[in-house]
């Protein structure tokens, strides 16, 4: 039997999503060494093809798209991730507490989370980053607010197997208080279905945060790759590589997400692919 | 299922779905709040846009001087006499605007669903069935690239195709108006406006259901009753035809349902890409007005539909699964 | 040879790189013969079922898949058979029951139907005649409503129903060969004496030969004629019924005989104690069975309906039931994982009903619990030492010392004090099922409740952890609480017995008593439904 790690390294698909994303990652990290320049400020005339002087050539108004390019992977990882995170944190606690207390408080919590379920998260994101006028925090609120609902509804499912399972009974009768066997003997076994759909749902942040931007409700100071296709669309009968290459850079970045995500699944749950 | 249960289940439903909606009136309620400026002017649209006289009708008619749960009462009365209030950039009461929109990104949303489901459905079981070859791998690959393909850009990118180097297609919008087409013709031009907005929409769909397909066709196929089946004597067309398909096709159908909103959001992404003129487009032209109230108009609408589409689910799959009970 | 229906020979099936051997049948000839019921049992991993499954070719290819040998069945070698004739042969000449007849049937498909579709294929009968010989079958295998039960799906019948449904499918085309799978395994103990005296009968009636596959030795030696053991993949022996289980020869058959629980009670009845370490006086828990949100009328289900009942100090006490009979329940309310309604829990004199988690703690050194399935009682995130020391812990026993003790006591369940540093993956069932001992010991408790420890267990294993129970409750004196649903494994380790059904105390009594002089009716017939009665009151 293999390990974990020799599973999810062996895995060519996960090689390649690894691969892509730690480039990003180095070029989010290092942007300002990478283009020290201001991503918005006006360095040459519009419209310059790739691989002249520019790499990425110039947009429109004669801005690097090179510079743009690495300055948005830091704004697209940045939200994404941070907006994952406080999602994580939200839901897991909204299904820990509504799967192990059950009774009343998990059909009010449950009901809740089945309304943000229901309600068009996408519509309701544009809605409130609208009205709370566009910004990294808004857009992060928003991309939390409409993430939330899965993991609660996944912890909530994997609280309620584990606790039907025999060894929290036994940890009851042993006397573990109530938080004990929440932190000690439920949330451990929850954990590899909470990791792979949180890896999954920063592939679905980014796309958000680039629809949102792209629609013009990104933030006004941070350069974006759904901002840069958003401002590039006008001239696509004549300049058509400003929409595709910051276009190409998000479906790379969320395909390798998906793709080590995935990888994650097949790792922890051998059964599945093994048989 | 008898009809007189069906009948039965569908009310419970019904009475399930008025805290939703509720909630969602609620919910715009407080949104209203966090917008910048008084109510007045928010519900008036932009600022300096209605006249003194207006914001004083506003005022009255939201009960803006009263308690804030006071005007969650009026605003809840306003909207259940159909009154979503008044879009000056439109000129046009919302409730009508959002009736007049609504017929394309019904149109849209119908076709993409038929599109999504019918070959995603297709893709993924032929995907099961050549499980493990190339075919198989060329179809898990496509998917898997569609399904991390960001919409606006492939709505773009056969703009450029098809519409800018081919020509096949019009670049946007729904019919073409300085035409006057009538009849059968005009039938075929929204067909032909229609193409690119609906492939676009789909596309995601279409990976996302053929994933799930393939998948769960898998995982039946692995199970005790395909089993007995084959001990049966039936061949494998008979056992994939009359047992695995009926038994793969119900997480597709809980699946669709829970997208329906996600494709909602989805087209007003597409719909501001093609010009297409749905609610979508509406909420794309009313973000740039900061015409807040119609936003919220949109918000409520579409969540009414959601919720509207997720009982015509929830019916269909209790036909499609006996073990769902009523009332019971 | 004329009268061999099938005959299996040096059959050899592979098992996927990955599994810890490399055969799942290594080697196996078999022969089932003319209106025959032959058994093969074996343990688990013993190969059997795959076995079975390799015959009808439906093993789970490519992963597992037969690498030699021969099936030769009415002229032709299964093995080799074109796909056309090997669908012709299923169902039509060879049929085939499965141990979960839940899973087996198609959850979407009516009950006629699925009946209807194996005559449909095999034959060119109309839908109208079909339908008569459907009906004509649930008539053959007892199924009562024949018309409502044509129009239900598989979740509306019962257990024993569904596998009376399963085995009129088989019957349809009268087949040359029966083959079934555990078909008992998943049903209550008097549903299995039903379904095996069903099957005994039909195979009188009909004349076909059966290839019967068990764990248990008491169904062999129900409904056997033959029987043939298996482990490792291998045949051990064969014989007939009488000389397999009067005098096996090999030593792996004997030890298997031997394990099984015999139906003579073990302990003599000894002096009653005047105190008793648990008291339960009118116990009632209820549970609401909840409609939707918008009514559906919300049903009161009793599960403990009033019951009362003592375990003295130093004695075992068996709560025998089938499932649903309300012991669990019982046990669950005894250790506060349940809030009963009404009555009394007097433990040690004090009343602990209706205290809540908390307010228990200073109770649990006197009670605690061994569960039923090894698999799921014991955490897998954490290492053997933590899962015995936390409830010292909890009680203020430093980590040292607690660690300590928990070396001790696997010294004392029979395992390897090394096993503190592992986690529960690495232990085989029977191994957990001694840590589990373990955890509760280490508590010090007076009482142990344990809840049907060895049902999930192989019959050898499970002789073996009886023991290590029994042993136990001697050496440090206590009491126990025995709940189980065979009362085979009630007579080998308790003093008393009181038998529960639908939530209440049908009869209680000695041991003896209660074996040798059954009073109420369903007692009588929980005696007479145990497998193999006969042989085991001779033996």
């Amino acid at each position: 039997m293999k390990t974990f790690w020799q599973r999810f390294l062996t895995n060519p698909r996960v090689v390649c999503g690894l691969i892509w994303l730690g480039l990003v990652t180095i070029l989010a990290i290092f942007a300002p060494l990478l283009a020290p320049s201001d991503p918005f400020a006006i360095v040459a005339e519009p419209f310059k093809t790739p691989f002249s002087e520019y790499v990425f050539g110039t947009d429109s108004l004669g801005r690097d798209m090179w510079a743009g390019l690495v300055h948005g992977a830091r704004t697209s990882l940045l939200i994404a991730l941070i907006a994952t995170v406080s999602a994580v944190a939200f839901g897991t606690m909204v299904g820990g507490i509504a799967g192990y207390y059950g009774g009343f408080i998990d059909d009010i919590l449950m009901r809740m989370t089945e309304f943000f379920q229901t309600i068009p998260s996408f519509i309701f994101a544009i809605v409130l980053v609208a009205i709370l006028t566009p910004s990294a925090t808004s857009i992060i609120i928003a991309i939390a607010i409409v993430s939330w609902p899965p993991i609660a509804r996944i912890v909530r499912g994997e609280v309620l197997s584990v606790k039907g399972r025999e060894f929290v009974q036994a940890a009851i009768i042993a006397g573990q208080s109530d938080s004990g066997i929440l932190l000690k003997q439920v949330l451990p076994n929850t954990l590899s279905p909470l990791i792979v759909t949180g890896s999954l749902l920063v592939a679905t942040a980014i796309l958000v945060e680039s629809a949102l931007s792209f629609l013009g409700l990104g933030a006004p100071n941070l350069m974006s790759w759904g901002f840069m296709v958003g401002s590039g669309r006008s001239f696509l009968r004549d300049a058509w590589w400003l929409v595709a290459i910051p276009g190409v850079a998000i479906l790379l970045t969320v395909l390798s997400i998906n793709l080590v995500g995935e990888g994650l699944n097949d790792a922890l749950n051998p059964r599945l692919r093994d048989l | 299922m008898q009809s007189g249960r069906l009948l039965k289940y569908i009310a419970i439903r019904l009475l399930q779905a008025v805290p939703v909606i509720f909630g969602v009136i609620v919910l715009c309620f407080l949104m209203l709040q966090l917008a910048p400026g008084d109510l007045a002017t928010v519900l008036a649209g932009e600022s300096g846009g209605a006249s003194e006289a207006y914001i004083a009708e506003l005022q009255a008619r939201y009960g803006l001087d009263k308690p804030v749960l006071v005007q969650l009462g009026y605003y809840i009365k306003n909207i259940m006499m159909f009154d979503l209030g008044f879009s000056f950039r439109h000129s046009a009461n919302i409730s009508e605007l959002l009736a007049e929109r609504m017929l394309a990104t019904l149109l849209l949303m119908g076709s993409t669903l038929v599109l999504s489901l019918g070959l995603g459905v297709l893709a993924g079981l032929l995907a099961s069935l050549w499980v493990g070859t190339w075919k198989d791998h060329v179809i898990s690959i496509v998917a898997i690239i569609a399904y991390a393909t960001p919409l606006f850009w492939v709505g773009l990118m056969l703009i450029l195709a098809f519409s800018i180097k081919l020509d096949w297609f019009p670049t946007s919008g729904m019919e073409d108006v300085v035409q006057f087409y009538e009849g059968w013709d005009r039938v075929v031009d929204i067909a032909r406006h229609l193409v690119l907005p609906a492939i676009t929409l789909s596309l995601f769909y279409l990976a996302l259901y053929a994933r799930l397909m393939r998948a769960t066709m898998l995982e039946q196929r692995g199970l005790d009753y395909v089993t007995t089946a084959r001990a049966k004597g039936l061949n494998e067309r008979q056992i994939t035809v009359r047992h695995v398909l009926r038994n793969a096709l119900l997480p597709v159908v809980t699946m669709a349902g829970v997208q329906i909103g996600g494709l909602l959001g989805g087209s007003v992404v597409v719909e501001s890409v093609f010009a297409w003129p749905g609610i979508g487009q509406l909420a794309f032209e009313a973000l740039f007005s900061r015409d807040y109230n119609l936003l919220l108009g949109i918000f409520l609408i579409s969540a009414i539909l959601v919720v509207v589409i997720n009982l015509i689910v929830d019916v269909i799959y209790v036909l499609l699964d006996p073990r769902i009970r009523v009332g019971s | 040879m004329s009268d061999m229906v099938l005959s299996i020979q040096n059959l050899k099936v592979d098992l996927p790189v990955w599994s810890d051997r490399a055969h799942a049948v290594d080697d196996v000839s078999i022969s089932v013969r003319e209106k025959e019921i032959l058994c093969i049992v074996g343990e688990s991993g013993s190969g059997k079922s795959i076995m079975a499954k390799s015959i009808l070719r439906l093993l789970p290819e490519p992963h597992v898949r037969v690498s030699g040998g021969s099936i030769m069945f009415e002229g032709n070698d299964l093995l080799d058979v074109a796909d056309e004739h090997m669908r012709f042969v299923r169902g039509g000449r060879i049929s085939m029951i499965f141990q979960e007849p839940m899973a087996a049937l198609n959850p979407l498909m009516r009950i006629g139907r699925q009946i209807d579709e194996i005559i449909e294929v095999h034959t060119s009968l109309t839908a109208s005649k079909r339908r008569e010989k459907v009906i004509a079958l649930f008539d053959d295998v007892r199924l009562p409503e024949p018309e409502r039960i044509l129009t239900s799906y598989p979740h509306e019948l019962s257990g024993g129903q569904r596998q009376r449904v399963m085995i009129a499918m088989a019957l349809a085309l009268e087949p040359a060969l029966i083959i079934a799978d555990e078909p008992t395994t998943a049903l209550d103990v008097t549903t299995q004496a039903q379904i095996l005296h069903l099957m005994k009968d039909i195979q009188r009636r009909h004349g076909t030969s059966i290839l019967f596959i068990t764990h248990d030795f008491g169904v062999v030696a129900e409904i056997a004629d033959r029987v043939a053991v298996m482990r490792y993949g291998k045949l051990v022996e064969t014989g007939t019924v009488n000389e397999v289980l009067s005098s096996p020869t090999q030593d792996y058959t004997k030890a298997l005989v031997a394990a099984v629980p015999s139906m003579t009670p073990r302990h003599r009845p000894s002096e009653r104690p005047e105190n008793s370490i648990l008291v339960i006086n009118n116990l009632v828990k209820t549970y609401a069975a909840r409609g939707g949100v918008f009514g559906g009328k919300s049903k009161a289900v009793h599960a403990v309906a009033g019951v009362s009942l003592k375990v003295p100090n130093g004695h075992s006490l068996a709560l025998v039931g089938e499932s649903g009979s309300g012991k669990s329940t019982l046990a669950r309310c005894i250790v506060g994982l349940e809030q009963s309604n009404s009555g009394e829990i007097l433990l040690d004199d004090i009343n602990i009903a209706g205290l809540s988690r908390t307010e228990l703690r200073p109770y649990r050194n006197t009670v605690q619990m061994v569960f039923q399935d090894p698999f799921s009682s014991l955490n897998p995130r954490q290492k053997v030492g933590d899962i015995i020391s936390l409830g010292p812990m909890l009680k203020g026993t430093k980590k040292d010392k607690a660690w300590e003790d928990a070396r001790d006591l696997l010294c004392l369940v029979g395992l390897d004090p090394k096993a503190v540093e592992r986690y529960p993956h690495e232990f085989s069932g029977g191994q957990r099922q001694r840590i589990g001992i373990a955890r509760a010991i280490a508590m010090k408790p007076k009482l142990i409740i344990a809840d049907e420890p060895v049902s999930a267990l192989d019959v050898s294993v499970q002789k073996q952890v009886l023991e290590l129970l029994d042993d136990l409750r001697k050496s440090l004196s206590l009491s126990m609480l025995f709940i189980t649903h065979d009362l085979r494994v009630a007579a080998h380790v308790c003093e008393e017995i009181v038998v529960m059904r639908n939530g209440v105390l049908v009869e209680q009594g000695a041991t003896a008593n209660i074996f040798s002089n059954p009073q109420h009716e369903y007692t009588k017939a929980l005696l007479a439904a145990v497998p193999g009665e006969g042989w085991q009151q001779r033996s």
